[in-house]
């Protein structure tokens, strides 16, 4: 990355590991997520396929049930906290955030690198209970199993997700700030990409809920390290009351996990139909109406646990409603492709796998905020089937569709076309094999988290995980074209996909500022109809001539 | 850049806003954590109300009456200090953050005077220490003291990071500009404010119960 | 069952098939929308393909009618499948009045089961078809969670308080009893079978198993052990309430309030018997937590019940 055309940017700004560490530039700190948060992937990843494999057969043959309890608490103690939750805002966010609002960078570049020291301080944590034994609570924490019988490493997973919370709370706070301070001249909000709302969204919900997160885990280690028993039933404590606050945040949080992956959706589709954002005001608004329902309905984790019939009622009323915004994006981004342009690019393709998941996900959504059924199907693989059509099938997927988008901005170069697409694919296909089955599964009455089963069940949990071994090869294949395109890739033109966006208005990669002039702001966003925009074709290469 | 600290900002004067606004949404955040330890408190309270009545009268009353007026004080120290920083008095300003971080430490060894007794008298159900309890219900008054020591560790965490803070800013006092310093005392201001009435509602629901 | 290849898991309870008919209620509407918005998508994407022909003109970027249509419908659907929930999730709050009552108590690993005449059973359990069971669940460590999918019924049993579930079996059989809530490491071993027999192969299964003690009569062997009896009864010394036909009776407290004397109260009163005093009497009865297990808690409850033997309207949960 030494040639004459890199430098200028900002990658272009010394490239020794103290330049890289040191930085406060938001894009290099993007950098610095991004690399961290693939490596917990593919621990994450690793563990799955492990525990796929042990379940191709009804016995408990590959590990045994200790280390099959470990596998699935970590597996989703790493992929929430350590990737999921930062995925999206972290990395694509911090590198774009001021880039779509024309602004120099994020309002505090160095509590920016500082958040990243956070999450890797409490990554460690995290890595040392992995490598010293691991931990069997599942990743909800559930007490009193936690904090009275559980003999893993509790307290210091605990302790390392308690430290990224701080992260992600310094994260939430810069973002805030910059969206209020720092949009360009005639940046209204109503002019703002979706993406920016849905960070802002998300930001909202970080700052606030991540502290009822780290009060219970504080509880939770008070209660294991100095034996104080707020949730003991036999010191008078109540362990209903740990579910009340950890699904308090955790609730919440899905949504910190799916709504940056709903604006880069709201970003790619306009783009590659040519066409403006359908219903641009209703998306909007029914991203901070998510951000403000999800607070009211954690106690639908909670429909069997002894809480009361009535709260139950309501809890479930709630989360009806909380369906409906998530409705009309659907219905929106469908119409966007009315009368478009359409072609199929790698990030088009992410993007619209990304709406048939999040749709037959969501839809599965409507099964279990249904008291009755989810009475049966709660705690089943149904309740597996449906978060991960969610969280892999939705925000996965769009955050690949991002990386993909976003490439030629984050690096000055193209991959693989071909490559790009056979991996999407690959990907697409390898997901449902692996996550439908598991919706027959909970229906037949699987309960999750079980290392060995009934031999009935083994039909589909052999489909199941059959997938999940060409789920792993969609997911390393991008690592290496996209790797390879970082080196080798062709140059790319500073607006490959003549998209929208002020992101797309400077250099690609951007200078180390991000812009040599200060650009201000006179159409809405999406104004792929104005004069001269709605035929134009890509260009994704650099011009020689240029260069 | 023309005096703002992150190059992100034009002027100093929406360097200033954007600050304290960072300040109020961090606020904000804190507001969260605590208000959830409180309700778990409350919780407690409604179920075992007796027993957190007769566990409240072990504290000690006027140790806590003057820790909070200590607290009040030192609020009111940090107001001074945002004023004289306001009309450019630095030196006095300087004078005015040292009382107020002086005046936490008081705060601090008057708690820590406060947990020895408790320690000796044997109401700390800590790190496997006999709990020695001669009041009725002593398994709930167990748990009122889990809670007291929870609660009032966790906001002696963010004095001491209060404190911490301000010594940091009077340690960089010297390179600061002065719009630079004006925004840090604002900043820091709002969040020891935002410990102070921590306390004021700590103090009352642990102290004053069934008084 | 088509060829070995589980679809559609057995119905074996009076609720399963009104569960199940809202379940394909709600399939039925998913695979409908699901399917129309992918040949919505696909459609479009089809028609509208980068140098197709299609007819491009009118064009619009929003339709306020269209908007407020969609989500108003998405609104009258949610409702209606909140309501048929919700009525149905209501109803497993009211057992019927004359249930058979099994106690359950769940431990790491295992879930053990006393019936009416106190025959116990340890991961197996033994229904008559055709008649209302209702379960009394406690735990005696973390979490568990009782779950039948053949019943589609499910209770979590939480240690420091009872729940309950009921159903009604239809069919003979053998069907799965699962621990659905992660208990720790043998998790996925802790359940067994639940046998559903006729009522008088069911009668003739509890003789076979011999007269067991019942669980009221170990409750009144414990209650005399453990010095109940000795403030309790009408000829103490020390003054306390009277235990004769108390379950399920409103119970004056010195605080001026009034509470039915349910499970939870009964439950209080022997682990904490401070939290609401009895008006009239001094609060003199120690607390027995820590003293005595889940499980002798669940004789003394089934002992106190058995003082009523009416029990009033309303105390069921």
């Amino acid at each position: 990355m030494t040639s004459t055309a890199m430098s200028g940017s900002y990658l272009g700004e010394g490239s020794g590991p103290r330049a890289w560490l040191l930085t406060t530039d938001h894009k290099r700190v993007a950098w610095l997520y991004l690399v961290s948060l693939t490596a917990f992937f593919f621990l994450g990843g690793a563990m799955a396929v492990l525990m796929r494999i042990e379940l191709a057969t009804p016995a408990g043959d590959l590990v045994s049930d200790d280390v099959y309890n470990r596998l699935f608490s970590l597996h989703g103690i790493i992929m929430v906290w350590f990737f999921l939750v930062p995925s999206i805002p972290a990395t694509l966010g911090n590198f774009l955030l001021p880039l779509m609002i024309g602004a120099r960078d994020l309002a505090f570049p160095r509590l920016n690198l500082a958040s990243w020291y956070v999450f890797i301080f409490g990554s460690l944590f995290a890595l040392f209970s992995v490598v010293a034994g691991g931990v069997d609570t599942g990743w909800t924490f559930y007490t009193p199993l936690s904090t009275l019988y559980a003999n893993g490493f509790v307290s210091t997973a605990a302790s390392g997700v308690f430290i990224v919370g701080f992260s992600t709370i310094m994260t939430g706070i810069n973002f805030i700030v910059t969206v209020h301070t720092l949009r360009a001249p005639g940046l209204t909000w109503f002019r703002l990409p979706i993406f920016v709302w849905t960070l802002y969204a998300t930001s909202l919900v970080m700052v606030l809920a991540t502290p009822v997160l780290a009060a219970s885990l504080i509880l939770i280690v008070l209660e294991r390290v100095f034996g104080i028993g707020i949730f003991n039933p036999d010191l008078g404590g109540d362990p209903l009351l740990f579910q009340h606050l950890f699904w308090f945040y955790s609730h919440p949080a899905v949504y910190i996990m799916i709504l940056p992956g709903m604006g880069v959706v709201s970003e790619v589709l306009p783009c590659f139909s040519r066409r403006p954002l359908f219903g641009y005001k209703a998306v909007a608004m029914s991203s901070m109406a998510i951000a403000v329902f999800g607070f009211l309905v954690w106690g639908h984790h909670m429909f069997v646990s002894g809480q009361s019939a009535y709260a139950g009622v309501v809890f479930s009323f709630l989360s009806f409603c909380v369906a409906i915004p998530s409705a009309i994006k659907v219905f929106n981004w469908s119409l966007t492709l009315r009368k478009g342009e359409i072609s199929f690019e790698t990030p088009m393709l992410y993007a619209l796998f990304f709406l048939g998941l999040f749709t037959f996900g969501g839809l599965a959504g409507l099964f279990l905020a249904a008291l009755a059924v989810d009475v049966h199907v709660h705690d089943t693989y149904f309740v597996i089937a449906h978060f991960h059509y969610i969280m892999v099938g939705g925000m996965v997927t769009a955050y690949m569709a991002g990386v993909h988008f976003w490439w030629p901005k984050l690096t000055g170069r193209m991959y693989s076309e071909t490559a790009g697409r056979i991996a999407a694919t690959v990907t697409f296909v390898g997901f449902n094999l692996t996550f439908f089955p598991q919706y027959v599964l909970g229906f037949d009455g699987m309960p999750r988290r079980y290392h060995t089963y009934p031999p009935e069940f083994q039909f589909w949990n052999v489909l199941s995980s059959a997938g999940a071994v060409v789920l792993a090869i969609g997911y390393l294949m991008p690592l290496f074209y996209l790797g390879w395109s970082l080196f080798r890739g062709a140059r790319a033109a500073d607006n490959p996909w003549n998209a929208t966006g002020l992101e797309w208005q400077t250099s690609s990669p951007p200078p180390p500022h991000n812009f040599e002039t200060m650009p201000v702001v006179t159409r809405p966003a999406y104004a792929y109809d104005m004069k001269g925009l709605e035929h134009e074709r890509f260009s994704p290469h650099r011009e020689e001539a240029a260069g | 850049m023309s005096g703002t600290e992150s190059i992100a900002f034009d002027t100093p004067k929406r360097e200033r806003r954007a600050d304290s606004f960072a300040m109020w949404v961090f606020i904000g955040s804190e507001a969260m954590l605590f208000g959830a330890i409180f309700l778990v408190f409350l919780v407690a309270h409604l179920d075992f109300g007796p027993a957190f009545a007769a566990a409240s009268k072990h504290l000690s009353l006027p140790l806590g009456t003057f820790n909070t007026a200590v607290l009040i004080t030192s609020s009111f120290t940090m107001a001074l200090a945002h004023m004289l920083a306001r009309h450019r008095r630095w030196r006095a300003t300087v004078w005015a953050l040292m009382t107020t971080s002086a005046l936490g430490a008081c705060f601090l060894i008057v708690k820590g005077i406060e947990y020895s007794k408790e320690i000796s008298e044997g109401l700390a159900p800590l790190l496997g220490l006999p709990f020695r309890y001669t009041g009725p219900d002593p398994v709930h008054a167990e748990f009122f003291f889990g809670l007291y020591f929870a609660m009032t560790s966790l906001h002696a965490l963010h004095l001491i990071g209060g404190i911490v803070v301000i010594a940091g800013m009077i340690a960089l006092w010297p390179t600061a500009s002065p719009a630079g310093r004006l925004r840090r005392v604002a900043a820091v201001g709002l969040y020891w404010h935002f410990i102070d009435i921590i306390w004021v509602f700590m103090f009352p629901v642990f102290y004053l119960i069934n008084r | 069952m088509s060829f070995g290849v589980p679809f559609f898991p057995q119905e074996a309870s009076s609720e399963a098939g009104h569960v199940d008919a809202l379940f394909y209620t709600l399939l039925a509407f998913s695979v409908i929308l699901g399917f129309s918005l992918t040949a919505l998508v696909v459609g479009y994407a089809v028609k509208y393909r980068v140098g197709s022909p299609a007819d491009r003109t009118g064009q619009r970027s929003r339709n306020l009618w269209l908007e407020m249509s969609w989500t108003i419908a998405s609104l009258i659907i949610a409702f209606i499948f909140f309501g048929w929930g919700a009525i149905l999730f209501v109803r497993r709050d009211h057992p019927p009045a004359d249930a058979l009552e099994i106690t359950g108590l769940g431990k790491q690993w295992m879930w053990e089961f006393r019936q009416p005449g106190g025959q116990r059973e340890i991961n197996e359990l033994h229904v008559p078809v055709g008649k209302p069971v209702v379960v009394s669940l406690a735990s005696q460590d973390v979490i568990h969670s009782f779950y039948v999918p053949a019943f589609r019924i499910k209770q979590d049993a939480v240690p420091g308080r009872t729940t309950h579930i009921w159903f009604i079996a239809t069919e003979p059989g053998r069907y799965h009893l699962f621990c659905a809530q992660y208990c720790g490491t043998q998790h996925s071993e802790m359940g067994g079978w639940v046998t559903v027999l006729p009522p008088e192969r069911y009668s003739a299964w509890l003789n076979s198993q011999g007269e067991g003690e019942t669980l009221a009569a170990s409750g009144e062997k414990l209650f005399r052990a453990l010095g109940c009896s000795g403030c309790h009864s009408a000829s103490s010394k020390v003054r306390a309430p009277s235990l004769e036909d108390i379950f399920g009776r409103p119970v004056a407290l010195d605080n001026q309030q009034t509470v039915i004397a349910d499970e939870r109260y009964l439950r209080d009163s022997i682990l904490n018997p401070e939290k609401e005093i009895a008006a009239g009497y001094e609060p003199v009865m120690p607390s027995f937590d820590g003293l005595i297990d889940e499980g002798e808690l669940q004789m003394l409850l089934a002992y106190l019940k058995s003082l009523s033997p009416q029990p009033a309207a309303g105390a069921m949960p």
